[in-house]
């Protein structure tokens, strides 16, 4: 039997965000705010994946997020998968799934909403969770996946 | 029913109950429009883009109610001309004014100016987003011609699309059983967003490209401008500009109690042969948007 090998080396604690589609991988540091942390990170781009073909992997030592903080990754990938890893074992996994509400991360589409003129962070209401639609807390304006772009 | 320091930045901020309720303080104001109930008050109108109407229409309300009238008509003469930014604008005006009244040229400004004042807010227009007191005023004009708001027929003509006046109205009318005819350009068609609200409550609407086809049907033909300031592309605007147009020979076989109203301003949309006949009700639904203004500002203010 051929002998698998671990392309990014392993954590003793913290957390595994696995099956974030490559191009996706800053979205998520900036949306978790990684760049700030003191913490060691492993950052894995472009590795083979049966699911999304390339994909992106973070290995974070001694950091556990909030749900509210997951969720928000699920904007930019649902198929993202969390492993809360303690003393080398997986003890929980988590999928992050859409809040009905949020703040940031997102740039209202509409280019006479105020929250692109102001300095006023946009907030959005989810209106669907499957093929995202966002609605603007200032204008109402519908963003939805296709004009999608981050703050 | 007690609506002291309410905001007013949406149609769907306000309740079916709250409508009616402004509604018929409206009535009141109609049979005694000059009563000195808000002497002392300090309304604020802000428009941050050009209006004849919705200022006049509000700044004659305010001052038949007994209050002063602050503000400024054109952002050219604010601070913002000077790069100060709309939330500190609104919070100056807070110090000085017990209610807010504005219209600014980009859409959800209303609803942030509500966040930062500490006094109420009513929103006069905020781009192509919302224009509730429109709508009210309208609602205001549809009960006094019909006698009710209920199970009528309502044609909407022009720019669906675009035209934030027929957004709100149609959300409003939602609440009464209202069929819904909607005459416009295939380019102008009602957005699926609003539709929803219609969908959601399991009401009927047809789709029509002439008015020939509604105007027979309908207790209210609600007229509106196709307007050239809403298309990005001018090109698209002349395509579609002529091709709702309501004169005299089309009220022929009208309904008796069938009015035309517009929100106004009308470029070419009505031909002026139809000012002369007893279905147009424009110039009085001006009118009755001066009562509907005083009411609101009665209300919000606590004083009645």
């Amino acid at each position: 039997m051929k002998k698998k090998e671990l392309v990014v080396s392993a954590i003793q604690n913290g957390t595994v965000i696995d099956h974030i589609p490559s191009d996706k991988l800053f979205q998520v540091i900036k949306i978790l705010n990684l760049q700030d942390g003191k913490d060691q990170m492993l950052f894995g781009t472009n590795l083979e994946s049966q699911k999304l073909g390339k994909k992106a992997i973070i290995k974070i030592q001694n950091r556990f997020f909030e749900t509210s903080e997951i969720n928000k990754i699920a904007i930019v990938c649902p198929t993202a998968t969390l492993t809360i890893i303690k003393d080398y074992e997986v003890v929980d996994k988590r999928i992050p799934s859409l809040p009905d509400e949020f703040e940031g991360i997102v740039k209202c589409y509409n280019p006479k909403c105020i929250t692109n003129h102001e300095n006023v962070t946009p907030k959005f209401k989810v209106l669907d969770k499957q093929e995202i639609k966002l609605q603007c807390h200032y204008c109402q304006r519908i963003t939805k996946e296709e004009t999608l772009s981050f703050l | 029913m007690n609506m002291k320091n309410r905001n007013l930045i949406s149609i769907t901020d306000y309740s079916k109950e709250e409508y009616i309720h402004i509604l018929d303080l409206a009535e009141t104001f109609e049979k005694e429009p000059v009563q000195n109930i808000a002497q002392g008050k300090v309304v604020a109108t802000l428009f941050f883009e050009p209006s004849t109407r919705t200022r006049l229409s509000f700044e004659s309300a305010a001052n038949r109610l007994g209050a002063k009238v602050i503000g400024f008509s054109d952002a050219s003469n604010s601070s913002t001309a000077k790069g100060e930014s709309l939330a500190d604008t609104i919070r100056t005006v807070s110090c000085y004014a017990d209610l807010i009244v504005m219209r600014h040229p980009l859409e959800g400004t209303a609803r942030l100016a509500s966040e930062v004042a500490t006094v109420p807010v009513i929103n006069a227009g905020d781009g192509a987003n919302q224009h509730p007191t429109q709508c009210m005023l309208d609602l205001y004009s549809i009960r006094k011609t019909q006698g009710t708001l209920d199970n009528l027929n309502i044609a909407m003509v022009g720019d669906l699309k675009y035209g934030r006046t027929v957004h709100s109205l149609v959300e409003a009318m939602c609440h009464f059983n209202t069929t819904f005819h909607l005459v416009s350009p295939e380019s102008l068609k009602l957005p699926s967003t609003v539709k929803m609200h219609i969908k959601e409550k399991n009401l009927k609407y047809y789709q029509y490209t002439t008015i020939a086809e509604a105007v027979d049907k309908a207790d209210i033909l609600y007229m509106t401008r196709v307007q050239r300031e809403r298309f990005l592309d001018i090109q698209d605007y002349e395509k579609v500009k002529n091709s709702c147009i309501l004169d005299k020979s089309m009220l022929e076989h009208v309904k008796p109690n069938m009015k035309v109203l517009h929100p106004l301003p009308r470029v070419n949309e009505i031909n002026t042969d139809v000012d002369p006949m007893p279905q147009a009700y424009y110039f009085q639904q001006a009118q009755n948007g001066v009562y509907v203004r005083q009411a609101l500002i009665a209300a919000i203010l606590g004083l009645k």
